[in-house]
């Protein structure tokens, strides 16, 4: 029904499109139907309360649609009483024989109206009445065909693009070249106008979508032509954007003793919720504790709860030598490839100037990308001495005791480093209009340094901390603090929308007010995290995007294209195009609601967007592949998140020559031994012991005792020390001029 | 001669236009000020007759002209041979009492008169005769009545500036052994040769050392020594109570008020962060000037040891891995913790663009922070560092390194043009071929500093003020007159004011000179400065009102300078930190007590006991262990997320504070 409007609307989006088409061509062993030939989630639509129901009873981790392969009427598709059964009866299959297809084959499927869309599908005949035995084959040629999928994933990014197509053309021929696949920048993004009067279709091939994780989407384009069975979303010319990163989340943290309110489950329920359909989460290994062991850790937390699919920073919260051995190991076995150190915390994660300089270098040669928590952790620990001794215990002492300036130090301080050592450097949780404005000017600079600032510090600010309520109070404590100037949230928007920061996160780290309460007598001991991951996608359309700073294109960019770009996920998140992740959120723009603790879908009792009003939110959100949020009612399934391992990146080397010069043979003066650059080896320093620095000192008192006496000494001796021309005369050392 | 052609076009104006004793430039009268008597002074005393006279020319140049008529030159200064052409009137004659008098003695005048000089401020400049006496400048104006047997100097309208202040210089200091070359009679020698009549020393204690007994060792070695008037600057290159305790009596009682603290030069005087903050926060409260040398040292040598592993052992190497990043980043973070501490900082050493470019940005936002570019920053670059000389590269050798930037020096000296640089010192820290071959091998052992106190003023006057980009109050502002008020010697020091030290210059700006080792007066075999033409030149220097430099011909006598002693709370710095404090002054929330249910937590932890030496302590390791402990604890708590006991449960007596969400 939709074709000939569609192919009108194509007729009309060519030029718009042409610019960002970037065809691709895929080698993969394409005995088997090409991978991404495509079931359909449509175009998403919130009223389709069937299609719900449907998924619910589908709680399972793989949810398959399937049904004869026609061309499906986007609005009647999921009505059909067919549905469930075929969806139980898919469920069935999935687990003791992987898939079948019981569906007819599907005729090459001619252009209908126009000669001008040509979609050449061939369907593997042998694929459609595969038989159980077959599928056991099949099963092993999708593994081959992930693998495959996965190097040519991360080839995608780096390939140049061509001469867009004018038309749709997806070329899916079996054969055992190579298969073309044409994609689009932002994905669907750009298509505003097209869905306004019509339907995009998605298709996501149900039975083989759980086995084709890598290349998730079928096709993109109009007039799809779909397998049966499919499920149609009819978008109403809604946005369809890539489902939001949150790149910095810290689900069931643990913290002395407590953990964080909000597990994985919950947390990534909320980020859902909110349109996120990936988290990174940060690691934090407690010093002492070995990184994988911790690695490990949270992966089984995250693998038994998450709902959506994860990765995770690895925080390095201490550094000797054997350290560089577990990075390593992480990056080449466990798909880390971002590490975040903390400047703050002193005595407990943070690390010192040399160590940075030695976690950075570390980083560096093997391609990952360094985060820093960026606070001044010896000013801060004096200052909170000071407010302390000043009889201030409040969470308004929180903040006092971390100005912005000590932000904005160690963020200069962390760019200097970064930039000495060449490493890529990313700060998480900018918060204040001087620690953006020292990225930016880096930036300027050419310093390869991203910018994340959070929910918190985009859609609130730190005027809260000095509230009566302490409860309220204590809900905004986090490190760095909301910034208590006010125009600061407008200020990191406006960088936001200019690129000079890139990536939005939640640091979404909830406690409740009883376990807040822990510091009630001492603000240092109030745990800190505020939430954020629910709101997120929200906060930035409504301060951004309905204020005109950006545009839905940054929009994407801000909430998930960058993250996925910086932490190498991209494509396969972060767009929406053939073959990367089902992971799409459909955004209804005009939605307005009102953010409260009493609707949230979080554990903890205080939201710091209370009263908020948000235009922008995700109508229908789906995750691999599965629709879980639709209608405004979660669909999520404990587990069913899997851990997304992310490749390094390829690292360059600058090179530094000395200038050749002769051997000195002058006269040289004697000096005593006291060598004036102890041995800059920092790892010593923390290696196996961390009480090093006791000795440190002592060298220090001895060596100045004996060079003490020396300097009474060698007062008298100074004439004796004149340069003579030796009788050899200088050799090297040209005379002036 | 800019000044001098707009002299000369004043005199056509009418009488009743041009003041008696007024400059050409319109002055800032300051009426009522600190120095009302330097305008009243002239006023009383000198009565103009001529200049009252109504279609009359103003006195002061019939009066200079009539004076060489009448006496012919006796003395000729003659600086370099460009100035053999010159006019008589350009040149300063010195005319004796008694004129047998053999010139060598003239240093042991007592009381000297300057006449027709054009004295040159901060503030303005103006035309006016200087009566000094007892090393004091007793009257300043016109025509002024003063006793028989007076040594008279005709300035003939040259420019007569305060004696220069370097406020930065190492002189005789030792350094692991060997001291450098230039002791404080060469060094102040060299100083007057270069129109700089006060220098300031650092006094640099062994870490672990008494900074007191230190410092009476530098007082007595200048003492013993110097030519010309000194003060001191105390390094604190380590720090806990004893020392805090030194700090506090050499405020008090020693004359100190400026201390430098390191940030580089890792384990040897290095400071932390934290040490920093005490260290500020001690000197806020007492009133002394926080100086740093910053640079990040820990980065450094890491850096170092790059260098050298990748075979860089040359003097290049310095400058390699001490990129001036490090020096910018080391300038943020102190200004940060300056401004933390309400504590003036004083930069010393200001070597690249970007370390100076975050002084101008902190002092836009209003930090009271001072940057002090010195004489090699502002006259060279860091090209020679790749020279295959390495007796001339490893002269260059100084921390921070000299930018291999070659606009940095350009740069400098427009920021101090525009006041976002305060003042200039030199670092003048000279070490012999032999004593730089230490590090032949090993950059890193190199001994640094450069020379610099000689060449200062004429380095300024050559590259800033020949060029326009500053004027000659400025000029007298950054050489003397700011590290005056920094160090609150002002007006004592830094200005040509009745009361004032006669401590001054007759400043020739039309002479060129060449730098070359050949001729300096400081012992080093290089300079850095070397085949360098500089405009501007001291004519005569007067130091505590002897004529120490005339003629080309230096007459300084070692032991003859006087410690000065500083006071804290430089109002030039203290004014606003004062008033600040008074704005800062932090209030608690009041509320009510929180008795909500609490969760159980593990008490090691994260604020936990936030004090500077904490990291030395031995609570470390109990710290550690702790946090293993909750480690593990935490794994089985995972389970059950949200325990549903601990959720918050209103408790039976009401929440006393919590409100319910609003």
């Amino acid at each position: 029904m939709s074709t000939t409007a569609a192919a009108q609307l194509n007729n009309n989006e060519e030029p718009g499109l042409n610019g960002s088409w970037v065809e691709l061509e895929m080698n993969g062993n394409t005995q088997q139907p090409n991978p991404s030939l495509p079931s359909l989630l449509g175009n998403g639509n919130q009223g389709e309360p069937q299609a719900s129901q449907a998924l619910e009873a589908v709680q399972e981790e793989e949810e398959v649609l399937t049904g004869g392969l026609e061309h499906v009427p986007s609005s009647s598709s999921i009505h059909n009483g067919d549905m469930e059964k075929i969806l139980l009866d898919a469920q069935h299959e999935s687990s003791p024989s992987s898939s079948s297809c019981n569906s007819p084959p599907r005729p090459h499927s001619p252009d209908q109206d126009e000669g001008q869309i040509t979609f050449d599908v061939e369907m593997p005949s042998e694929r459609d009445c595969q038989s159980d035995d077959d599928s056991l084959e099949k099963d092993k040629e999708d593994d081959i065909l992930m693998n495959k999928g996965e190097s040519w994933v991360a080839d995608w990014s780096s390939r140049p693009e061509n001469i867009p197509p004018k038309e749709f053309h997806f070329r899916h021929p079996k054969r055992s070249g190579s298969v073309s696949l044409s994609m689009r920048k932002t994905g669907a993004m750009k298509k505003g106008g097209v869905f306004s009067a019509e339907f995009l279709k998605v298709f996501m091939p149900s039975l083989l979508l759980t086995h084709l994780l890598a290349l998730g989407l079928g096709q993109i384009g109009e007039n799809l032509i779909v397998p049966g069975g499919v499920k149609t979303i009819d978008a109403h010319g809604r946005m369809l954007i890539p489902g939001g990163i949150d790149v910095h989340t810290r689900f069931q943290m643990p913290d002395r003793g407590m953990t964080a309110a909000d597990d994985f489950y919950q947390g990534t329920r909320a980020a859902l919720a909110g349109g996120t359909t990936m988290i990174i989460d940060h690691v934090v290994p407690e010093p002492g504790v070995s990184l994988i062991a911790a690695f490990n850790q949270w992966r089984e937390w995250a693998d038994h709860k998450s709902c959506c699919d994860y990765s995770l920073h690895v925080d390095i919260t201490e550094w000797h030598k054997g350290m560089q051995e577990e990075l390593e190991a992480l990056v080449k076995d466990h798909g880390v490839n971002s590490f975040l150190v903390y400047l703050a915390y002193k005595d407990i994660f943070q690390l010192n100037d040399s160590q940075m300089y030695e976690v950075f270098s570390a980083i560096r040669d093997l391609g990952a990308i360094a985060q820093v928590h960026a606070e001044n952790g010896d000013i801060i620990a004096e200052e909170q001495k000071r407010i302390l001794g000043l009889g201030i215990t409040g969470p308004e002492g929180h903040v006092l005791s971390r100005p912005e300036e000590v932000e904005a130090e160690a963020v200069n301080r962390a760019v200097t480093v970064a930039n000495q050592t060449n490493c890529p450097l990313y700060i998480t949780k900018v918060m204040s209009k001087s620690a953006a404005d020292v990225i930016a000017q880096a930036r300027k600079k050419g310093t390869v340094v991203y910018g994340e600032p959070i929910s918190a510090s985009l859609g609130t600010d730190g005027t809260h901390y000095w509230s009566k309520n302490w409860a309220k109070a204590a809900a905004y404590i986090t490190s760095p603090p909301l910034s208590p100037d006010p125009t600061t949230p407008d200020y990191l928007n406006s960088l936001l929308a200019c690129g000079d920061l890139q990536v939005t996160g939640s640091a979404h780290c909830t406690f409740n007010t009883s376990q807040r309460a822990v510091g009630k007598d001492n603000f240092t001991l109030i745990p800190e995290g505020t939430n954020g991951t629910e709101e997120r996608m929200s906060i930035v359309w409504d301060k951004c995007v309905v204020t005109g700073k950006m545009d839905e294109n940054q929009f994407v960019a801000m909430t998930s294209t960058n993250a996925a770009k910086i932490f190498n996920l991209y494509p396969r998140k972060g767009r929406i195009a053939v073959g990367s992740d089902a992971d799409l959120v459909l955004w209804d723009p005009d939605a307005t609601k009102i953010i409260s603790a009493k609707s949230h879908h979080l554990a903890v009792e205080y939201n710091i967007f209370e009263g908020i009003e948000v235009r922008g939110a995700p109508l229908v959100v789906i995750s691999q592949g599965k629709i879980v949020l639709e209608d405004g009612n979660l669909h999520t399934t404990e587990g069913s998140g899997r851990y997304i391992t992310r490749k390094p990146f390829p690292d360059y080397l600058a090179e530094l020559r000395g200038v050749p010069r002769g051997l000195y043979d002058g006269p040289v003066c004697e000096v005593t031994v006291t060598p004036k650059v102890m041995t800059p080896v920092t790892s010593g320093k923390t290696s196996p012991v961390k009480q090093a620095p006791q000795p440190v000192r002592n060298l220090h008192q001895s060596g100045f005792s004996l060079s003490g006496a020396q300097i009474d000494d060698n007062v008298p001796r100074r004439t004796t020390q004149r340069i003579v021309a030796p009788p050899g005369g200088r050799a090297n050392i040209t005379s002036l001029g | 001669m800019a000044e001098r052609k707009r002299a000369d076009r004043d005199d056509d104006l009418p009488v009743y236009l041009a003041r008696p004793g007024t400059a050409d430039q319109v002055p800032r009268q300051k009426y009522g000020g600190l120095f009302c008597n330097v305008e009243g002074a002239y006023e009383s005393k000198t009565i103009d007759f001529d200049a009252l006279t109504v279609g009359q020319r103003s006195s002061r140049s019939p009066r200079a002209t009539n004076r060489e008529e009448l006496k012919p030159s006796k003395h000729e200064t003659n600086f370099t041979p460009s100035h053999t052409q010159r006019q008589p009137e350009d040149t300063v004659q010195i005319k004796n009492a008694f004129e047998n008098e053999p010139p060598q003695n003239l240093h042991k005048s007592e009381r000297l008169l300057i006449k027709g000089g054009r004295i040159v401020n901060d503030d303005q400049s103006f035309y006016a005769d200087i009566y000094m006496e007892d090393g004091v400048i007793k009257q300043i104006g016109d025509n002024l009545i003063v006793p028989g047997g007076v040594k008279t100097i005709e300035a003939n309208g040259k420019m007569v500036i305060p004696g220069g202040i370097d406020i930065h210089t190492h002189l005789q200091m030792p350094f692991r052994g060997t001291t450098t070359v230039d002791d404080f009679t060469q060094g102040t020698k060299a100083a007057l040769a270069g129109g700089t009549t006060m220098i300031v020393d650092h006094v640099i204690p062994e870490p672990g050392s008494s900074l007191v007994e230190a410092f009476e060792r530098w007082r007595e070695w200048a003492d013993e020594k110097a030519c010309c008037d000194y003060s001191l600057h105390v390094d604190i290159t380590h720090w806990n109570d004893s020392v805090k305790q030194e700090v506090e009596s050499l405020i008090k009682e020693k004359g100190v008020n400026s201390f430098q603290v390191y940030m580089a030069f890792k384990d040897l005087y290095q400071m932390s962060n934290s040490e920093l903050y005490e260290i500020f926060t001690f000197l806020g409260e007492h009133g002394g000037i926080a100086q740093v040398h910053a640079e990040n040292g820990e980065i450094i040598a890491e850096e170092q040891a790059r260098m050298l592993e990748m075979g860089i052992t040359g003097p290049e190497g310095h400058v390699l891995s001490r990129p001036e990043e490090l020096e910018a980043e080391a300038v943020f973070r102190a200004v940060t913790i300056a401004s933390q501490t309400n504590c003036p900082l004083y930069v010393t050493r200001v070597m690249s663009k970007s370390a100076a470019d975050i002084i101008s940005q902190a002092r836009k936002k209003g930090n009271v922070v001072f940057g002090e570019p010195i004489s090699a920053s502002l006259g060279t670059d860091g090209t020679h560092y790749w020279s295959k000389n390495w007796a001339k590269a490893a002269s260059f050798v100084t921390s921070p390194p000299l930018s291999p930037d070659p606009t940095t020096p350009d740069y400098l000296n427009t920021l101090l043009a525009s006041g976002d640089l305060s003042v200039v010192g030199s670092a003048h820290c000279t070490f012999s071929v032999a004593q730089k071959a230490i590090g032949k091998d090993d950059f890193t052992q190199i001994p640094e500093g450069v020379n610099g106190a000689e060449e200062r003023m004429s380095i300024i006057w050559d590259k800033a003020v020949v060029t326009g980009k500053m004027d000659e109050n400025m000029f007298v502002a950054v050489t003397s007159t700011n590290a005056a008020k920094i160090l609150n010697l002002y007006p004592r020091k830094g200005r040509i004011a009745v009361g004032s030290d006669s401590d001054l210059v007759i400043w020739d700006t039309d002479a060129v000179r060449t730098i070359t080792a050949k001729t300096h007066n400081s012992a080093a075999e290089y300079n850095v400065f070397e085949g360098m033409e500089l405009r501007g030149a001291p004519m005569l220097v007067v130091c505590q009102g002897k004529i120490v430099l005339e003629d080309g011909n230096l007459h300084a006598s070692a032991g003859t300078g006087r410690f000065i002693p500083c006071t804290p709370f430089p109002d030039f710095a203290y004014k606003r930190v004062k008033a600040r404090k008074q704005l800062a002054i932090l209030k608690a929330v009041p509320r009510g007590m929180y008795d909500g249910p609490v969760s159980e937590f593990l008490p090691m932890s994260r604020g936990g006991t936030p004090s500077a030496s904490a990291r030395t302590s031995p609570t470390k390791v109990p710290v550690r262990n702790l946090h293993q402990s909750g480690f593990t604890l935490s794994g089985p708590e995972e389970a059950p997320i949200r325990p549903a006991g601990r959720r918050i449960v209103v408790p039976p007596g009401g929440r006393s504070n919590i409100t319910s969400l609003s």
